[in-house]
């Protein structure tokens, strides 16, 4: 079946299976490479990309539902070489050791930031709270998206936009 | 994980749904959030032949009120229930499962109408709208037929839904003045089905007594539970914690939990015993009625 998407506001088209998930079309057929495979059980969130503004779990979507809509990946945060403030958060604050959970926890971040401009720890924790992380016990994930929220409210008061 | 290749059907009105479902017969699933089919048809637990997948039927995301009763239609997801400003002023019971079923990700897929029609007892929304005394209705080819929510669930996985009908649509009662309702969930990480969950919807008379109850299980047995010796033994009563802790100790009585890895059944019952005490506790001051 014919699958055409929007992928970080460049179009795709694709001849796929039915059966071929949203994840596998986004890695294997498109080649971006930067969400990733985790679990595949709809538990661990690592495959996380935005459809359509909301967050979800790539590896529970077919690739055919996606059809005619909006997707982005952890590739469309970094603009024009410029890192984007989740970005530098994660680094900044060591969000990340083994970066497996990290392009997950960034799609869901962006989304709920874009929703929770100013949001509190307990709000960030329920947030993510579908997304796993077997490193940093969150803490620093927490303080890198408070670092964020933080730069991007910085950024949107001196009349910027991203 | 690959699931065994089937025809996918992407129909735009519920009336094509309906007749591919009667074309299709028994080897056709219908797909709506995806949330549970999915990871069913990875595993290869189910292989049908056709998925009609009814997302691109406009028109049945709503979450409104309308002639008396909350209406949520076939594609309303659990997030439109959180994000709804009329669930989360009238309907407690609502807006509380809405934010502990599965996690926020799966949330934003999930509808509320798969959550009955897949028939698992351990999902947390039929033990809801038991509690609430819901409607549902079904679209098949003769037209449309309501069915309350205490004759639909048939068994394990199994609905009063016909294989050429969709769940179009669920009615919950809009609430009688000084009413509440709580859903206690009980589960050892976010994500995991409940070990043991428990909804309560209460409602106050003038005289301070209660004059309309439902609570009703999740996860405590093969189907949901409505527990109707709990509810009986409240009714007319002043809700004291006298009260309560009856209702509850007849709540866990009527649970019958299997032991597994989430606990044994002994322990399943007291959760159920202690979760439907918070419940009532919570729903009763809800409804204005102090503790």
């Amino acid at each position: 079946m014919r699958v055409q998407v929007t992928i970080n506001g460049e179009k795709h088209d694709a001849d796929v299976e039915p059966r071929l998930l949203l994840v596998h079309l986004i890695r294997e057929v498109l080649r971006l490479t930067g969400t990733h495979i985790g679990c595949d059980t709809t538990h661990c969130g690592a495959c996380t990309v935005i459809l359509d503004g909301r967050p979800v779990k790539s590896c529970t979507v077919f690739a055919v539902q996606a059809h005619e809509r909006e997707i982005m990946t952890v590739e469309g945060l970094e603009q024009n070489g410029a890192l984007h403030p989740l970005q530098e958060g994660f680094m900044a604050e060591h969000g990340l050791q083994c970066g497996y959970c990290t392009p997950g926890m960034l799609m869901t971040s962006h989304a709920f930031l874009a929703k929770h401009p100013a949001p509190t720890e307990d709000e960030i924790r329920r947030a993510i709270s579908g997304n796993l992380c077997r490193c940093t016990g969150y803490v620093n994930i927490v303080k890198a998206v408070q670092h964020a929220a933080a730069k991007l409210r910085e950024t949107a008061g001196a009349g910027g936009a991203r | 994980m690959i699931p065994a290749g089937f025809e996918y059907h992407a129909p735009t009105s519920v009336g094509e749904a309906i007749g591919l479902l009667a074309r299709l017969g028994e080897d056709a699933k219908v797909l709506s959030g995806g949330q549970s089919l999915i990871p069913l048809l990875k595993l290869r637990l189910a292989s049908p032949r056709h998925l009609v997948d009814i997302n691109r039927i406009p028109g049945l995301a709503y979450v409104k009120e309308a002639e008396g009763a909350l209406r949520i239609g076939a594609l309303a997801r659990e997030v439109d229930l959180d994000e709804s400003e009329v669930v989360r002023a009238r309907y407690p019971l609502l807006a509380d499962a809405s934010r502990v079923i599965a996690d926020p990700l799966v949330r934003n897929l999930a509808t509320v109408a798969g959550n009955l029609a897949h028939g698992d007892p351990a999902n947390d929304h039929p033990a809801v709208m038991l509690a609430l005394g819901a409607e549902v209705t079904a679209t098949g080819p003769s037209g449309e037929r309501r069915i309350p929510i205490d004759a639909f669930f048939t068994g394990p996985f199994e609905t009063a839904l016909r294989h050429d009908e969709l769940l179009t649509e669920i009615r919950v009662p809009a609430p009688a003045p000084r009413s509440g309702g709580s859903y206690m969930k009980l589960e050892r990480k976010v994500g995991d089905f409940a070990t043991a969950g428990v909804a309560a919807q209460v409602t106050l008379g003038a005289d301070g007594t209660c004059s309309a109850v439902g609570i009703a299980l999740t996860n405590a047995g093969l189907t949901p539970i409505k527990v109707n010796k709990a509810e009986a033994a409240l009714l007319g009563k002043r809700p004291d914690e006298a009260a309560i802790k009856q209702a509850a100790q007849l709540a866990a009585d009527a649970a019958q939990p299997d032991a597994d890895l989430r606990g044994s059944v002994e322990y399943k019952k007291d959760m159920v015993r202690v979760l439907t005490a918070r419940a009532l506790r919570k729903a009763f001051e809800r409804a204005g009625g102090g503790g």
